[in-house]
């Protein structure tokens, strides 16, 4: 630590190019890793806002507020901006500010890709929301509208926002390929001596398994759409019947990536869970190695089970037990986890400050996740359930309360360490408590909208579904404005507050507690030695 | 400027392999066409019919052309025992101002019979246009066993302006059809063959 901070010194701040050059031009992780956590929270409130005039349209039967076009427009770029824009960035912050903090490197492997990884991502997301401003001065019919799923032949037909998405997916997984490149190469290569493999962090066990799972997948997707793509504008038939091409096919490419991408999704919060459950137990996680080969267990199984997202399409009887069989067993590693987690709290000396709030609230509500994706699983009941508001509900508890909430235990746990400042607790427990009611206030009634039978996908319903809608739409603003709270206290965080200790937290153990808070410019640049 | 290193050579094999791999999955995502195809002929998954290839033309196999080969086979056993009811149905896609309806609705039938239906199909505009039928069969079980004989679907069909016609469709349901199956969906879609696709859009306009 000492080292690190005489050379930061050495390097006067005059030494780089202030204001914005310093972004645009900066290679530091933590300055990268910071612009990929503000562009992501920024992505959050935009695919918010998306969504809550969808609820606000929901909120009776009837169409009030907008033409259905505009609705399915909003959905599917929802989906696209918080899976792509907000999630996926928030995570790559997170490893690019903590990666070589905890393996005990100067900085990522390849600083001059990271830089360009990040830059790709602010001209993707104009692509992907362009077209809602062009279409207000005539040009074009809006967004995507096919939902962020893409399926053929819908997507074929589609206006010009298609065009926009694709190329925007591109730039996208461009940047998420990059990401991982790197990811892999500065955990395989700049690791501090003696930190073998299995004395790895699990945050960056985590990380490896989504990079290996990015890079085996998102070129399939990237293959995908350029086949949509020149099936629109080329002449092929790739997903065009008339040509003698087929539209559930598109439905196997995009799921075979589809799939992976909940767990690229979630394996990075599975990952931060023990540091965080150990932290606030004080007590060692439990079954690193368990906790190791359940992350490798489930990156395998992913990729061969992307037809449940299809029961429906028509599949013979056999391919259909296979795959409920296979989706079905990721719930043993997963079980794994779950246990790994609670064992790790077990007679610990538990407090209850924010990040550890929000890790248990992850646990429990994630439990929900996959509990109903074993019912979703299931073929004969998945006749029923499939592209209902069941699967709706699901899949919000697996992305909000698996992977948002787990990106807020992150921030809460890390905030103090990056600023050197702590937050009020006292808003970040407000925000906590106000999330998981009002995201449980939202989301349990889809559930019963679900299996009542109302379908995804909809801007009016039959009215024995108003009461639960109104419910979900109310519970929907109040989980929305809640997260003013969530930006308001980052920003106080990033302006000041009570100095904190270079461990600010009694229990954390590893080697990002051991530097300063905030850590200086320059870290490790004389490597830790591991024993 | 910050002083960044040369990228060490241990780090640019551990990239180039990694990249390897970006290319590989790239190149599976279309060599997954092909073999989504064979899967699709093998196992009747998804509707497609049983390709015989002969006769086929233009048309690629795996759309359950009959044709010739057919036609010469001798006709196989009918299965008294037993009957399937099939349903006939049609769909005209976006961009073609076209009509069609089945004559028949359905049709109760002992697998190894010869039937014979036919489609009203119908030019709506005033222009002469070439369409192209494509079939699908629900159950994906069943459309291995059914076999069309003759059918519009076999070639591009040409109406001009207001023009309408009868399309004959002659199919045996093959008696190995599985004992299960009570009933088959038989469905058309009607394309355009302009050569220039019509985007909802501009059919939307259109109208």
């Amino acid at each position: 630590m000492i080292t690190a901070t005489t050379h930061a010194a050495e390097h006067p701040a005059e030494h780089y190019p202030g204001g914005l050059m310093r972004w645009l031009t900066t290679t530091n992780h933590k300055d990268i890793g910071t612009m990929y956590l503000t562009f992501s929270l920024i992505m959050f409130f935009v695919g918010g806002l998306m969504i809550l005039a969808v609820r606000a349209e929901l909120f009776q039967p009837g169409l009030q507020l907008m033409k259905p076009e505009f609705f399915n427009q909003l959905i599917g770029v929802h989906a696209l901006v918080m899976i792509f824009a907000a999630l996926m960035p928030a995570a790559t912050g997170f490893a690019n500010w903590m990666l070589p903090l905890m393996i005990g490197a100067p900085d990522m492997a390849l600083p001059r890709l990271n830089n360009w990884g990040f830059w790709l991502l602010p001209p993707a997301a104009i692509l992907l929301t362009l077209p809602f401003t062009l279409a207000l001065f005539g040009i074009g019919d809006g967004a995507l509208a096919t939902g962020w799923t893409f399926y053929a032949p819908l997507s074929v037909q589609g206006g010009m926002g298609v065009d926009f998405a694709i190329l925007a997916v591109h730039i996208l997984g461009i940047s998420s390929i990059m990401g991982s490149i790197n990811i892999i190469v500065t955990i395989f290569n700049m690791r501090a001596p003696g930190m073998t493999m299995m004395k790895l962090p699990l945050f960056a066990w985590g990380w490896l398994i989504t990079a290996f799972l990015l890079i085996a997948t998102l070129p399939v997707l990237a293959g995908a759409v350029t086949m949509l793509l020149t099936d629109r504008h080329f002449g092929t038939h790739f997903f065009d019947a008339a040509g003698g091409g087929d539209p559930i096919l598109f439905q196997h490419l995009f799921w075979f990536f589809g799939h992976p991408e909940v767990y690229i999704l979630l394996l990075p919060v599975w990952g931060l869970m023990p540091h965080v459950l150990s932290t606030f137990s004080r007590k060692p996680a439990y079954g690193y190695k368990a906790q190791v080969y359940s992350f490798i267990a489930i990156g395998l199984l992913s990729v061969v089970v992307w037809a449940h997202h299809f029961f429906t399409a028509g599949m013979p009887v056999p391919a259909l037990i296979y795959f409920m069989f296979s989706t079905m067993a990721i719930s043993l590693p997963l079980a794994v986890l779950f246990f790994c987690w609670i064992a790790t709290m077990w007679k610990g000396a538990m407090t209850f400050e924010t990040p550890m709030l929000f890790a248990v609230g992850f646990i429990v509500l994630f439990g929900i996740a996959g509990l109903t994706g074993l019912i979703l699983a299931d073929v004969a009941a998945d006749a029923q359930y499939h592209h209902s508001y069941f699967v709706v509900a699901h899949f919000h508890y697996a992305l909000f309360a698996g992977g948002i909430m787990g990106v807020m235990t992150g921030v809460y746990y890390w905030l103090p360490k990056w600023t050197g400042h702590m937050y009020s607790e006292k808003l970040g427990k407000l925000h906590f408590w106000l999330t998981v009611f009002s995201f449980n206030l939202t989301f349990i009634p889809q559930f019963f909208l679900g299996l009542a039978g109302m379908p995804r996908r909809i801007p009016d319903y039959a009215l024995q579904f108003a009461e639960f809608n109104a419910i979900s739409t109310l519970g929907a603003f109040v989980l929305g404005i809640s997260q003013l709270l969530f930006a308001w206290n980052i920003w106080c965080c990033v302006r000041g507050g009570p100095k904190v200790e270079s461990r600010v937290w009694e229990g954390a153990e590893g080697l990002e507690w051991e530097l300063s808070s905030p850590p200086p410019h320059h870290s490790w640049e004389i490597q830790p030695v591991i024993k | 400027m910050e002083h960044v290193q040369p990228t060490p050579a241990r780090h640019n094999r551990l990239i180039g392999k990694l990249l390897l791999m970006v290319a590989g999955a790239f190149v599976f995502a279309f060599a997954l066409v092909p073999l989504y195809d064979v899967l699709c002929a093998a196992t009747g998954f998804n509707g497609k019919t049983a390709g015989l290839g002969v006769g086929s033309g233009e048309i690629r196999d795996g759309f359950g052309v009959g044709g010739l080969q057919s036609a010469a086979a001798p006709a196989p056993k009918v299965d008294t025992g037993r009957t399937v009811r099939v349903e006939f149905t049609g769909t005209v896609m976006p961009g073609l101002p076209w009509d069609m309806r089945p004559l028949t609705i359905s049709l109760d039938i002992h697998p190894g019979e010869l039937q014979q239906v036919s489609y009203l199909v119908r030019n709506t505009s005033n222009r002469t246009i070439v369409g192209q039928a494509v079939p699908s069969v629900t159950p994906g079980q069943a459309a291995q066993h059914f076999e069309k004989i003759e059918c519009f679907c076999f070639s591009q069909q040409t109406l001009g302006p207001g023009e309408a016609r009868e399309m004959p469709l002659a199919f045996i349901v093959k008696p190995e059809v599985d004992r299960n199956i009570s009933h088959i969906t038989l469905s058309y879609a009607f394309f355009s063959i302009d050569g220039q696709r019509q985007t909802l859009t501009s059919s939307r306009e259109a109208r």
